[in-house]
Order: structure tokens, then sequence, then C-alpha cells
């Protein structure tokens, strides 16, 4: 008895470490990409200089280099969490910003705000993206639990469809009032234009993170279903609303600083799901952590490949991130819908034959 | 708990039509029925998953619908068939969730004590730590009782809980059932289509046909022949089992 204990208490502790080993590897390699980050650009910073007090290089790094960092951290954060959120609400593996109408919806409320507010602020055209992001959300959500699917596919089909009707509208807008060239920006997601001064706003990010780690648990069991939040005493449409809206105005944010960029809040959830399951509580940081790696890595290779110049990531995570978003989908339908399984349970397929005789005699 | 005159309606068709009966406390009541005779529904509306149309559900002499929701999840669980989870959650992880009208959320170490013992109660120690989507169906379920018995409640609602279990864990959930109400003492008040089942582990059967109460009693006033057929329109005959009525149809 004691042994065993003992022996219990060991794994426990084993298994803390063990729950955390991911966790601090993806903090160090993002502090040493971060680093390394802040000195590739066009006019090349060398550390000693900097330290030595060269104020044309230290001005280039705080206004140039270390804004444009926070902004690729904030956005990297904001949208895997974005897209965690609206993947556990609406029990779809598939949903996203990007697959949910709601990048679409806040380009959208750019625009209007472009058109009735010619003079309007930055804050100004967030607060018409943030109101369109959720609206378009709201919508989107509300359609497809009046619909009830019965396939997972479907979900974000429809969604890509929606979100392109809006897209469709705003592009007609654009045309009809000349804004193209002034709606591009927001189009194409780009790093090029954050400096210090412009890109204040995605801070925003930080505390409505910090908000979705709070209701973790809400998400979760609001995720598990109606009659299963209602058991638990969970206001199923509040929590499912305020989680929907928390997603759209980190979302919004994104899109009215950096334009938009898809597939992160797909696929960073969905593969740090593979290894660490669903519990929100459990896989916030780690998603958050591995979204600002995949963004950062890709701003970086923006900025090399044709260097001096340099490409939108957007072109850099549409590309990388639809090859991975084929992957995935082609992993998920031809394992059915329990496919993901990866590290934690390696030995997925014999622990489930194995299951099957012990809860033969155990129960 | 007193339920008086139910009433729902759907499209202007009333699947529950006037039910009013009396949940004795600590034993196993269990609803039977022929498909659509509102068993189900009727459960819904006593567990607040579903709103009534007319009548009352009197929960320790308040209405149900003026408890708040977190306050009841403490007194009363209930699992649908609808809980059919897809997330890759552990078992422990799924227990816990059944702290959360205590705890929301922030489990103290009392919280986890009450898990481990939860988990323990239903044999699961070995699997806690695994994902549920790996177990078998009949683990499943257990792991769903075991989130239950965290929960702590003094009813437990279940709504067809051997539905898509085999003869061997459908037959262990039923033992489990009881040692719910003879050990723990709850209130388990189930939703059953396997009437033998329903005759051999509770203590009392409500009968429903088209809405209404067919028949409310004692196990052995509803497992009769001229009850049986009347509800169920084909021919049963009663056999004694270990003291206890069982049916057979044909």
């Amino acid at each position: 008895m004691l042994i065993d204990k003992r022996r219990s208490r060991a794994q426990k502790e084993e298994s803390t470490i063990k729950r955390y080993l991911t966790t601090i590897l993806l903090s160090l390699f993002l502090l040493i990409l971060s680093v390394w980050s802040l000195f590739i650009g066009v006019i090349d910073l060398e550390l000693s200089t900097l330290l030595n007090g060269n104020l044309e290089q230290l001005k280039i790094f705080l206004v140039s280099r270390l804004p444009r960092l926070l902004a690729i951290l904030c956005t990297g954060v904001g949208m895997s969490v974005a897209g965690l959120i609206m993947q556990q609400l609406c029990r779809n593996k598939f949903v996203s910003p990007t697959t949910g109408a709601t990048i679409s919806s806040a380009q959208f409320g750019i625009l209007l705000a472009l058109l009735f507010m010619p003079n309007s602020t930055l804050w100004g055209r967030a607060l018409f993206a943030f109101a369109a992001a959720i609206l378009g959300t709201w919508i989107f959500v509300w359609f497809i639990q009046r619909i009830r699917f019965k396939d997972v596919i479907m979900v974000p089909l429809v969604g890509i469809m929606f979100g392109n009707v809006i897209g469709g509208i705003t592009n007609y807008l654009a045309y009809q009032y000349e804004m193209t060239q002034a709606l591009s920006t927001w189009l194409v997601g780009h790093f090029s234009l954050v400096v210090r001064g412009r890109f204040e706003l995605v801070y925003l990010i930080v505390p409505l993170v910090i908000l979705a780690f709070l209701f973790a648990n809400h998400f979760n069991i609001v995720g598990m279903g109606k009659d299963f939040s209602k058991n638990l005493g969970v206001p199923y449409n509040l929590v499912l609303f305020a989680g929907l809206s928390i997603a759209a105005m980190i979302t919004a944010s994104v899109v009215v600083i950096v334009g938009s960029i898809s597939y992160i809040g797909l696929i960073v959830p969905n593969l740090v799901a593979m290894f660490k399951g669903d519990r929100i509580r459990g896989t916030l940081v780690d998603t958050a952590l591995f979204g600002a790696i995949f963004v950062l890595a890709c701003d970086m290779l923006a900025r090399v490949v044709i260097a001096p110049y340099e490409l939108p990531i957007e072109l850099i995570v549409g590309i990388l991130g639809s090859i991975l978003f084929v992957g995935l989908l082609l992993y998920r339908l031809r394992r059915g819908n329990k496919a993901i399984r990866l590290g934690s349970a390696h030995s997925g397929g014999c622990a489930a034959a194995v299951s099957q005789v012990e809860g033969g005699d155990g129960a | 708990m007193k339920v008086q005159q139910l009433t729902k309606q759907y499209d202007g068709k009333a699947v529950v039509d006037g039910v009013t009966f009396e949940i004795p406390k600590g034993k196993v009541l269990s609803l039977i029925g022929p498909n659509g005779a509102g068993k189900s529904t009727v459960m819904g509306m006593i567990s607040r998953l579903i709103a009534r149309d007319a009548g009352l559900v009197d929960f320790d002499g308040r209405d149900i619908a003026k408890w708040k929701s977190k306050e009841l999840s403490k007194r009363l669980a209930i699992l649908t068939q609808s809980n059919q989870i897809q997330m890759k959650l552990t078992v422990r992880e799924l227990v816990a969730f059944g702290r959360f009208p205590y705890s929301a959320g922030r489990n103290t170490p009392e919280d986890e004590t009450i898990i481990d013992q939860a988990i323990s109660y239903m044999e699961l120690e070995p699997f806690q730590d695994r994902f549920i989507d790996e177990l078998s169906g009949g683990q499943r379920q257990r792991a769903m009782i075991a989130m239950v018995i965290a929960q702590d409640t003094e009813y437990i609602l279940l709504d067809e809980p051997t539905n898509n279990l085999d003869i061997y864990h459908a037959t262990n959930m039923m033992k489990i059932v009881r040692r719910l109400c003879d050990e723990l003492g709850k209130t388990v008040i189930l939703v059953l289509h396997e009437i033998n089942y329903a005759a051999f582990y509770s203590d009392y059967i409500c009968a429903f046909r088209d809405g209404k109460i067919a028949k409310f009693g004692t196990v052995k006033e509803v497992m009769t022949r001229e009850v049986l057929s009347q509800i169920y329109q084909v021919d049963f005959e009663i056999m004694e089992i270990e003291g206890k009525p069982l049916s057979i149809y044909y």
C-alpha cells in the first residue's frame, strides 16, 4: 500500500514534469527565435554597437524591430487562441477565424469605417471591425446550429462560402467607391507597416487571451454540448456567444493592424491538440506559444527569401498553411473523428485493444 | 420531488399530457413505455433541460424553473444520450468537471479527493489518464457515471443508460445504478427500453403510453400481464425469478 502510494506520487511528479516540458521547450525556442528575429532586416544591427549606445541603431531597434516582433507575437498568440476557442465552442475541428467568416467580416467592418468615416482613426476603424466580426461570427454559428450538418466537413465549407459572400460584397463596395487601393492593406496580411505608434492596438489581444484562459473550463463544458453544460449549471448560450465574441475581437484586432492572416487559427490548435488533448486549460498556453513561433518563423522567412525586399507574410503562411491543412484534412478523413493521436498516447491502437480486454474482467 | 399536470406540445400535438406523479426519495424509479410515449420528454422537463408548456415540477418545495441552474446542479444531475463526447479529454479531466458547480474549475484538494473517490468507485483508476475516445463504450459510460458521482447530487437522472451497450455492459450498468441507490443513497430515475432491467433493478416503475401515465407503482404492481400488454400491445407472460417478476414477450 505504502509502496503503491510512493510509486503513484513519483509517477505524479514525473507526469507534472512531462506536462510542462513542452511548454518550457516552446518558450525557450520562442525566446531564441525572438532575439534572432530582432537582428534580421535590411539594415544590419549589431548587438555590440547597440549596447554601445549607437543612437541610429537604437532608433531602428525601438521604432521598427521591437514593435514588429511584439506585433508578430500578439498575432500568433491571438489567432491561434481565437481558433482554439472557436473550434471548442462549435464542436468542430475545422472552424477557425478563416473558415468561420470572422476575418472577412472584420474586413467588411473596416471598409464600412472607410466609407462612412473617411477620417476615422485606427480606433474608430477597430470599433467597426469588432462589431462586424462579432456579428458575422454570431450569424455563422447561429446558422450552423440551425442546420445541424451531419458531415463535419460541411461546417467549414459553409463558413468559407459565407466568408466569400461577405468578401464579395466588400470587394463590390470597394470598387464602387474606388477604395480597392486603400482596402488592399487589410486584405493581405503583412508586418512591414508595423512601426511604433501604429500597432499598439494589437495589445488588446493580451487581456482578451487572459480572459479566454480564465473562462477555459466554461468553454470546454459548452463544447461538450447543451445538455452537458446545463447539467453542470453553465449558461450555454451566454458562454457560447461571449466566447465567440472574444475570438472575434481578437481576430479583428489582428486584421486591423496587420491584415488577414489565414490558417493559423486552424492549424495551430489542431496540431497542439494532437499531442496535448482538448482540455483548454492544458493546451491554451502551448497553443499560444506555438502560434507565436509559427508566425514568427514565417515572418523571418518572408524577410529573408527575397532580401532586401520582403514578401507579405500572408503568402508564406498561406503556402505552408494550405499544405498542412490538406494533410490534416486527409489524416482526419482517413482515421475518422478520433484520429488525432500521436505523442502522449503513442500506442493508441494497441492501448485500445488492451483496454477492451481489461474492461472485460475489470468491470 | 413532485410532478403535477406536466404537459408538453410539439406542433400542437401533446407529447406529454397532464402527467402527475411523485418521485420516491432514495429509490430507483424507471420510466418505461413504447417509443414516443413521452418518457424522455418527461425526464427532460424534470431536469430543466426541456421547457414545459404547462404544469409544475416541484423540487424541494420550489418550482424547478425558479431554481438557479448552478444551485440545482449541486442537487440534481442528468446524463442524456446526447452526451456523445468527441473531445480528447482524459477520464480524470472529465470526472473533474463534475466538481464544476462547486469550484468553477479551481478544484481544491477536497475536490480532488472526491474526484479520486468517484474514479475508484467506478473502478476506473487504470484508465484515469487515458483519453475517453480510446475507451470502450462500457468504460466511457462508467466515466460519465463517475462524473455524476463527483457532482455529488441527491438525484441522478439517466436517459437510457444501457443504450448501445452489450448485455454484459448493460447489466453492469444496471448493477451500478442499484449501488448508487443502495450504497450512496441516491434517488435514481431512469428511462429504460428493456423492461426486464426495469423490473429487476428498480423499486418503482412508471409506465407511459401516448403521453399519459398508464400505470405508476411498485415493480410488482406494474409488471403484470394486463398492464404490460395494454401498454405495449403485445402478448406478455410474467415469470418470477429470484422473487422478481420478469416478462417474456413475443
